[in-house]
């Protein structure tokens, strides 16, 4: 059976963890927004936004990590633009998250075409380049698929331990998870709602744009338009898929990576080769709907997502 | 700070942040255009000649905006209701599959038959795309607005495979197009000689319809009551499921119907460029029209007006035809903010 040679194959799962590098990034950044009690649909635009501004630094001559902290900034300064308008005014947050996706996403294409007016193709950087840790690389399968990827996927790792060890192990946690529970709790004891919101979406905004950046930087070495294409919304799925859990959410991106990089690979064999290809490209948005079906009757909603604070409003 | 409701507005109050957020839109314009190198008093005189400066550019910009008045009023009925039907792209997608796969042939009648068959075909399309989200969300509690998001990726890409397999027009020269409607199922020109078609006068009238649905039915009432409070809106005994399932069919049918019209009225056939992302723009339009269904009219006209005239700003001036994404993006944003205080006054505490 060729598939089942696929899935025991160590380049299979290597991929696979690739693909879920810059969707991890991005969950994470959704989650900690959501955690708060803010859903930032901006997360589409601001990978987009993060995935230029990292590659565009690099290509004007800086290090690879200063890339890197380029999109970080450039996510922020939209989470800024965010969360000013949905914590302390208040505003829909669909709306102003729509509207920030369309403007990372426009004034990104704008600063391309100011950025190279006359390039057809675009031009490439030195991306990040593989780097096998010693001794754990020569596992055989998991060293191979875990421990020989590019620095950049190791960050993504350790960033869903500090989140979790943020969220659950740190007062800090504690206070972002109750103002997305019950924010009056959070009020009463002297604590600003809107300090810790604001914080949150600023900082989830900078992990979304770091997961744009990893697509120029790391899994391909130049952008190109509709280059995100939808990985923002697969990530607010998986936000959901994991029941706004770092550890779940890790594991329904590195799931849901495997599909796709499986769907890849069933469509080269004999058996994929008589199905028409665009089944298999929708294959991992159906799977999505179907997990969040499966899932949504239990999840666990912070309470007070969506639902702005208005101090002195009761 | 806090925000402090206002009990009775005045007149300042209610016109001059919506003023200060067009006048600060064209301000940022003006400076992105500078970046860009452009005289930015050029570049705005530029998109307004390019959109209403002549017969030729206000047909194009009202054939512009008849799609984006459907898509608009599909999204104001359903955010109405608090409804967050991102999908509109599928649903005119759907609208447009519709057409073509009864316009094409399948049914031999006159116009005076056929256009009606089609554009009822196509509304019923959308409806059932929109449909399937709207039961994941009243049955099981599923997000609507991750589900349309997805279904957008998901309608293209089998309508992109419909158009390599069973739709694929034998004519096309290897191009993944349909074959082209006959010519029973074109929407005629609204005036002999110019390029104006029936599909706007239809937007037109949905605009109507729509309005009297809102401010004159039972429905409408019942859908601003879900808006505006779910929990009260059950406890008053409106039937709140059932008035989201409503409000979902005819927001997706409005939807198709902007596919249909592309088709029928516009371009003749179905390829997988039919949209430049007229659903995801209908938020936009929706939400500076305050999700009033005649504003949806006007909005539609302005958002046009400025797609059609930066296209043609760009080619004089050489400015990028993403200041005009970036123009509405900006306009929607402060838009919001405009609103919101002209009816809440900010208190340092």
């Amino acid at each position: 059976m060729e598939i089942l040679d696929i899935l025991i194959s160590a380049s299979f799962w290597a991929a696979a963890i690739r693909i879920a590098t810059p969707l991890i990034l991005a969950t994470m950044g959704e989650l900690i927004c959501e955690r708060a009690g803010v859903l930032n649909l901006g997360i589409e635009g601001i990978m987009v936004a993060g995935a230029f501004a990292g590659w565009m630094a690099v290509y004007s001559g800086t290090g690879l990590w200063v890339g890197v902290a380029v999109a970080m900034v450039v996510g922020m300064g939209f989470g800024l633009l965010h969360s000013v308008l949905t914590v302390p005014f208040g505003l829909s947050q669909h709306v102003v998250g729509l509207g920030v996706t369309l403007l990372a996403t426009s004034s990104t294409y704008y600063a391309y075409r100011l950025a190279l007016p006359q390039v057809t193709s675009p031009p490439k950087i030195a991306a990040f380049q593989p780097y096998e840790i010693p001794i754990l690389s020569d596992i055989p399968l998991l060293g191979q698929a875990l421990f020989s990827q590019t620095p950049f996927t190791y960050l993504a790792f350790a960033l869903v331990a500090a989140t979790s060890v943020m969220l659950y192990r740190t007062p800090l946690g504690l206070a972002v998870r109750a103002a997305g529970e019950s924010p009056a709790a959070v009020a009463a004891q002297g604590l600003s709602v809107t300090a810790i919101r604001m914080g949150a979406v600023i900082v989830g905004s900078g992990f979304m744009a770091m997961g744009g950046a990893f697509l120029t930087m790391s899994a391909f070495d130049s952008f190109f338009f509709e280059m995100v294409n939808g990985r923002g919304w697969i990530c607010i799925a998986l936000v959901v898929f994991g029941s706004w859990m770092p550890g779940k959410a890790l594991l329904g991106a590195v799931l849901f990576a495997a599909f796709d990089a499986l769907q890849i690979r069933v469509q080269q064999t004999s058996f994929g080769a008589d199905i028409p290809y665009q089944i298999f490209l929708m294959a991992p948005y159906i799977l999505s709907i179907v997990a969040l079906v499966l899932v949504s009757r239990r999840a666990q909603v912070p309470a007070a997502l969506m639902v702005p604070f208005n101090k002195g409003e009761r | 700070m806090r925000l402090e409701p206002i009990a009775n507005p005045s007149l300042a109050r209610s016109i001059a942040p919506p003023a200060i957020a067009i006048i600060a839109t064209v301000v940022i314009a003006s400076l992105l255009a500078m970046v860009a190198g452009a005289n930015p008093f050029s570049v705005l005189g530029l998109i307004l000649k390019g959109a209403f400066g002549s017969q030729f550019a206000l047909l194009e910009t009202l054939n512009r905006a008849t799609p984006l008045i459907f898509t608009g009023l599909a999204i104001a009925v359903a955010f109405k209701a608090k409804f967050w039907n991102i999908g509109a792209e599928a649903q005119l997608y759907a609208g447009a599959l519709m057409t073509v796969v009864l316009g094409t042939g399948a049914l031999p009648w006159s116009s005076f038959a056929l256009i009606p068959a089609l554009a009822i075909g196509a509304v019923l399309a959308g409806a059932i795309v929109l449909l399937v989200p709207a039961m994941l969300k009243t049955r099981f509690g599923v997000d609507e607005v991750v589900t349309t998001l997805l279904f957008n990726f998901i309608f293209l890409l089998f309508i992109s495979m419909l158009l390599e397999g069973p739709l694929k027009d034998p004519m096309g020269m290897g191009w993944p197009k349909s074959a082209r409607l006959i010519s029973e199922a074109r929407l005629p020109r609204i005036f002999e000689g110019l390029r104006l078609h029936w599909g706007f006068a239809l937007a037109i009238l949905c605009a109507c319809a729509v309005w009297v649905i809102q401010t004159r039915s039972t429905l409408g009432y019942e859908m601003r009551a879900v808006g505006l409070n779910r929990d009260a809106a059950a406890f008053a005994g409106i039937p709140v499921n059932t008035v989201l399932v409503k409000t979902a069919l005819l927001s997706g049918g409005l939807a198709a119907l902007a596919g249909f019209s592309e088709v029928a009225g516009l371009k003749g056939s179905l390829t997988l460029d039919l949209s430049p992302g007229f659903g995801y723009t209908g938020i936009i339009v929706a939400m500076l029209a305050l999700l009033n269904p005649l504003g949806v009219i006007v909005s539609a006209l302005f958002v046009a007006g400025i797609f059609v005239g930066a296209d043609s700003m760009s080619r004089a001036a050489g400015v990028p035809t993403y200041l005009a994404d970036m123009m509405l993006a900006t306009a929607l944003l402060l838009m919001v903010l405009a609103i919101m205080l002209t009816r809440f006054r900010v208190v340092r505490d």
